[in-house]
């Protein structure tokens, strides 16, 4: 690992100061950041911790009733504290990596490396949420640009996002084993004005949305409504764990799985 | 240099680190509680867990700068004050939890929160639990029966 200088703001206005340095990168977690680190593929002048940040931490529910979370809370905070208010979500976050993964990995790590195998950009997409930053809010459609590429400019913090909290809704994952990221997860939402389905783990262009399936449940909200449809699997990945055709099969199975499970 | 300074099992320590310091350096050579292993550095194996603030983490994966002000604690520090083992440590003992011992700290380690959290835990919980922890040599029957041991004679103390 290269050296660098090491900041811990504790408000989102200093953070935005020491992100405002040349070559400064923000810190969350560090459960992805510092083994890039430690296999020389970034070289920040200055890393930036936002795990000191008050406002950054924790969830509550706003006046429009949408689940609030702050972009440097924990998948363990989310697992043990939103189940109350969006179990799905609560869920989700209880399976991300393992115990000690969960206990450092933060909700605006996730979204801001946008790993294409990642669990958060699923949900965050299927819940049409709102990623909040230091600077603006950015709808979860606008976000997500393809494989660890998102909207976020340089220098720009998640501070928050804000969760729509659906009727139903579920998350399967099928676990990679060996890196416990989902092979391919699917998250449903059901609203009162209608189905987001969100995939991850499977397309080359990193999380997306199966608005032919979104069609199918808005109308007939059943697994039966899924019958016939599948993803086209030549934009599917393909590696050692699985081909672009088995990850096109496991999109449909899981969304079924998800949709029986609401 | 950052200067930083914690409690490491209870006794306060400070020191002068590399902003990239690793927590599991910091541990081994500074302070030279080398108990804490290191079997991957690529935050997969679990041999290197702690408690930060009473949660389990992986040293390897956290600044030492990360873990200014914080409660350590280590392996060293699941022992009883006179030096004898600990209860997760003597069920690992009693119940032939290890082999060649090298994933035995992170295992004890994440065992204890375990228990601190979910004190009767199911065996698809402590399996489940023990996600990120690898063990090379014993096939985890036997870790998962002191774990279930350990949380028989820790329960009733418990419910005191
Ligand atoms: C063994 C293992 C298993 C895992 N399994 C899963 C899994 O099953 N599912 C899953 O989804 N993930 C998994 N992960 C990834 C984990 O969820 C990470 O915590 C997450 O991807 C990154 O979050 P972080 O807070 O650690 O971010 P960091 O590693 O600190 O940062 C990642 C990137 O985001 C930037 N960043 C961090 N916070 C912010 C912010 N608030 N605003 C803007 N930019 C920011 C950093 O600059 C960096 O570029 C796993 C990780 C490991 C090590
Ligand atoms: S040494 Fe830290 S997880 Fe393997
Ligand atoms: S006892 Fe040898 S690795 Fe677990």
């Amino acid at each position: 690992m290269y050296n660098f200088d090491f900041a811990k703001p504790s408000t989102i206005a200093d953070a935005v100061k020491a992100m405002s340095e040349e070559d400064a990168q923000a810190l969350g977690g560090g459960q992805t950041l510092i083994p890039t680190l430690k296999q020389r593929l970034a070289a920040p002048s200055t890393l930036v911790s936002l795990t000191g940040i008050p406002e950054m931490q924790g969830i509550c529910m706003d006046d429009a009733g949408r689940l609030c979370i702050g972009g440097a809370t924990t998948h363990a905070t989310v697992a043990a504290e939103g189940a109350a208010h969006y179990p799905a979500l609560a869920a989700m976050a209880s399976h991300i990596g393992d115990p000690a993964v969960r206990n450092r990995g933060t909700l605006g790590g996730s979204l801001a490396n946008n790993d294409p195998s990642a669990c958060y950009p699923a949900a965050v997409l299927a819940s049409g949420a709102t990623v909040v930053t230091n600077a603006r809010e950015i709808a979860a459609d606008d976000y997500f640009q393809g494989m660890f590429t998102t909207a976020l400019d340089e220098g720009e913090i998640i501070t928050e996002v804000k969760f729509p909290v659906p009727e139903a809704a579920n998350y399967q994952k099928f676990v990679q084993p060996a890196s416990r990221f989902a092979l391919v997860g699917v998250f449903v939402a059901k609203y009162a004005d209608g189905v987001r389905v969100a995939v991850t783990g499977a397309s080359e262009d990193g999380v997306f949305r199966w608005s032919e399936a979104e069609e199918a449940l808005s109308s007939d909200f059943s697994a039966g409504a899924l019958d016939g449809l599948s993803v086209d699997a030549s934009t599917m990945i393909g590696d050692l764990h699985g081909t672009p055709e088995y990850r096109a099969h496991l999109v449909s199975v899981m969304t079924r799985r998800a949709v029986a499970a609401c | 240099m950052v200067e930083i300074s914690m409690n490491v099992n209870g006794k306060p320590v400070s020191g002068a680190v590399e902003g990239r310091t690793l927590l599991s350096a910091f541990l081994r050579d500074d302070l030279r509680l080398t108990g804490t292993h290191i079997g991957c550095d690529t935050s997969q194996c679990g041999a290197c867990v702690v408690h930060v603030n009473g949660e389990a983490v992986k040293a390897c994966t956290m600044f030492a700068a990360e873990a200014d002000g914080a409660e350590v604690t280590t392996i060293e520090g699941m022992a009883n004050a006179d030096g004898t083992l600990g209860v997760v440590q003597q069920a690992f003992q009693d119940e032939h939890g290890l082999q060649c011992g090298f994933c035995t700290p992170g295992m004890v380690m994440s065992a204890a929160a375990l228990l601190r959290d979910n004190p009767t835990p199911s065996e698809a919980e402590i399996r489940e639990y023990l996600e990120g922890n690898i063990c090379r040599c014993t096939g985890y029957h036997n870790i998962v029966k002191a774990i279930q041991t350990a949380a028989a004679k820790l329960t009733p103390v418990a419910a005191e």
